[in-house]
């Protein structure tokens, strides 16, 4: 035997020794928006993660996690160029985090074709929700008509008749106007779509004066909802007009908007006063860490971790076992905030939807706080057209 | 339904728009008019200004001061910039001092990200200014949009004094004319020029500072109105303030009524899903329609500058 074959019979050694050290540590590539004018949103998301993976120890079903955090600017095009990185080049198991529908859509089939396990926690684009569904597909947040949805039918219960429709003017922005419309019961007597990153909307505010409705619906996307929800306050309609909103008065947003905010209301699956010992443990020990209030986005992210972690360690940490990794994701078991935890036939969790109202906290803090139940166990409209089991 | 509240009420936000943009235009007319230079930074300047009202506003605690503050530390920075950059480009083609200042934006942009961060910056209006003013036909207007007109017609005004009458006036604008003569009767025209350049971005300063409230203080926020502005200088006629000032409000206006009215327009002859896409196109389209128009009928702009 000369030098030759020995040094290739060495290689192939180490070749066939990578599948089993591969299986030592699970591989999570972590992907959020952590620059530009969204970036805040990224950091809820990314605290939120990993509080969770300080929790579990970094190990995620006993496992050792390697995560790594991917900024996808809020472009498409470089979250591609990202998906190349984590599936072909570092081979990860899980792709998790995702905040905007757009992103997603762009990762979306790669990740799913190379059977990677891929973990939304923001992003619920109607697609990946219906026809395009997929078995290595899950959400650990909500597909984005449902809270919509759910603020339509908040607003017809108040006995509102007529309502004003103001939204982005983007693919989520007219979904969640046609999800408001879907569930609210009355007449709509005004709808503007002002474009993505318009600053100023003294121009649509004067047309919701001039209407004079009952109600005002908005779908602002990213930090110009800021400026609307605080031009709203400034233009002294808040008091005989209230303001609805998805995803627009929310979380992130809401020690910048300030006072303003005050008495807005939407609806949500969880919002930090839920009364449950997970919720509550969850709520302390992130305060703690990192100083804020966390929003539904950090709750969303943090249970995306814990539901790896319980998949994981259900099928014994061999997550190269696709199938059955899948299997256990679908029937995932684990404390959740929201009380009790289960997924529907695409993927999306089925859950309930609360009314909200934003609220001052003893500490001088605002909240999104919990007002009652709207609607119980909620299916989100596309999944009858997804067709897995 | 369109109602007179509702007119009225545009054509206040199309009047507050439009002074906005007149303060930041005045500065950027007046060095391009005066000393034929091309200055893209003065976007950087207007956010700059933003900045430092902000941040020199919460360290006083008064918005007010932050304001005030904001002008002479902007007129230092512009100076600086203007000694350290600017006075090498007077002599070069056009091409070259867009190259050079649109670099300034970026290195402005990611200098902004780098202390303040990429996140947007808010600023709380002070009580005294938050309220509402009731107009007629029972439309309401917030009081920090009229004080926002009211301080830029009196700048405007206290611009056209200045410049018709004062000494400095009439040095910038014999500047402007034949800058060897004042020269040569003993005047140092290159620390005029600074000084124009400098003031001129206090004024862009005033309009990013007076803005923050309404929108967020952000990197390349001025980067929007910066094209606008090129569009109100021809529509005024280089060099002008007056005509920038009325290019300025018309501008403002016909961006606002369109923008309301045009997709109104639309939708009673158009289906709604054509009328939503085509109402926002077209009002944003409509002002550079405008500008088509008017350089057809008077290709010098509305208020050209005397013919030396």
């Amino acid at each position: 035997m000369n030098i030759r074959s020995i040094a290739a019979l060495t290689l192939l050694g180490v070749v066939a020794a990578l599948p089993a050290t591969a299986a030592d540590k699970v591989k999570v590539g972590f992907v959020s928006t952590l620059s530009g004018p969204q970036a805040l949103l990224g950091k809820h998301q990314q605290d939120g993660f990993m509080l969770a993976m300080k929790e579990l120890g970094n190990k995620l079903g006993g496992l050792p996690a390697e995560v790594t955090i991917n900024d996808d600017q809020f472009k498409p095009d470089v979250a591609r160029q990202l998906t190349d990185k984590l599936v072909k080049q570092e081979h990860v198991d899980v792709v998790t985090g995702l905040l905007f529908s757009n992103v997603l859509l762009a990762m979306y089939n790669p990740i799913v074709d190379s059977k990677t396990i891929l973990i939304s926690s923001n992003a619920g684009a109607s697609q990946v929700a219906g026809k395009m569904c997929s078995p290595y597909f899950f959400s650990s947040a909500w597909q984005t008509d449902q809270a919509p949805g759910a603020v339509g039918q908040y607003v017809t219960k108040t006995g509102a008749k007529k309502v004003f429709i103001i939204a982005s003017n983007y693919q989520a922005g007219q979904d969640a106007a046609n999800g408001f419309k879907r569930q609210f019961k009355g007449q709509i007597v005004g709808e503007v779509f002002p474009p993505l990153s318009q600053p100023d909307f003294s121009a649509e505010i004067s047309q919701i004066a001039a209407t004079r409705p009952d109600a005002v619906f908005a779908f602002i996307a990213g930090s110009p909802a800021i400026n609307f929800v605080k031009q709203y306050a400034a233009s002294g309609l808040k008091k005989d007009i209230p303001l609805y909103s998805a995803f627009t008065v929310y979380g992130p947003y809401l020690d910048t908007i300030g006072d303003a905010a005050l008495g807005s209301r939407s609806a949500a699956f969880w919002t930090p006063d839920t009364d449950n010992p997970a919720s509550k443990r969850f709520v302390e020990a992130f305060r703690k860490e990192y100083g804020y209030v966390p929003s539904n986005i950090s709750a969303q992210a943090y249970e995306s971790a814990k539901i790896i972690d319980a998949a994981v360690a259900q099928i014994k940490g061999k997550v190269e076992d696709r199938d059955a990794f899948v299997k256990a994701l679908e029937n995932v078991k684990f404390d959740s905030i929201r009380g009790s935890f289960h997924y529907g036939k695409n993927h999306f969790p089925v859950q309930s939807f609360y009314a909200t109202e934003v609220s001052r906290l003893p500490d001088g803090k605002l909240i999104e706080a919990n007002k009652g139940l709207l609607v119980k166990d909620d299916v989100d409209p596309y999944a009858a057209e997804c067709a897995m089991k | 339904m369109i109602t007179p509240g509702l007119v009225l009420i545009q054509l206040l936000n199309g009047l507050q728009f439009g002074i906005t943009l007149f303060l930041f235009t005045a500065g950027l007319t007046l060095v391009l008019g005066i000393m034929n230079f091309m200055n893209l930074a003065h976007a950087s300047l207007y956010m700059v200004g933003a900045y430092y009202a902000v941040a020199l506003g919460s360290w006083a605690g008064y918005f007010v001061a932050g304001v005030l503050l904001a002008l002479p530390a902007t007129y230092v920075t512009a100076m600086a910039v203007e000694w350290l950059v600017f006075k090498n480009l007077y002599q070069r083609h056009h091409l070259d001092q867009v190259l050079v200042t649109f670099g300034l934006i970026m290195i402005f942009n990611e200098a902004v990200r780098m202390i303040w961060g990429t996140a947007g910056l808010y600023v709380t209006v002070p009580e005294f200014l938050s309220g509402t003013v009731r107009l007629g036909a029972g439309a309401l207007y917030p009081v920090y949009r009229v004080v926002i007109i009211v301080v830029g017609c009196a700048v405007a005004v206290g611009l056209y004094l200045v410049i018709r009458y004062s000494r400095i006036g009439m040095l910038v604008r014999a500047g402007a004319d034949k800058p060897e003569m004042v020269e040569a009767v003993g005047i140092d025209i290159r620390s005029l020029f600074r000084a124009v350049v400098a003031f001129g971005a206090a004024l862009a300063a005033l309009a990013g500072a007076l803005t923050g409230p309404l929108f967020s203080v952000e990197p390349g926020m001025g980067d929007s109105i910066l094209i606008l502005a090129l569009v109100t200088i021809v529509i005024g006629g280089i060099g002008s303030i007056r005509g920038s000032f009325f290019a300025a409000l018309i501008v403002g206006v016909v961006d606002a009524m369109g923008r309301t009215f045009l997709p109104k327009f639309f939708a009673s002859y158009l289906a709604p899903p054509v009328a939503d896409a085509m109402g926002p196109a077209t009002g944003s389209v409509l002002i550079y329609l405008l500008m088509i128009g008017i350089l057809l009928a008077k290709p010098e702009g509305l208020f050209p500058v005397k013919v030396r």
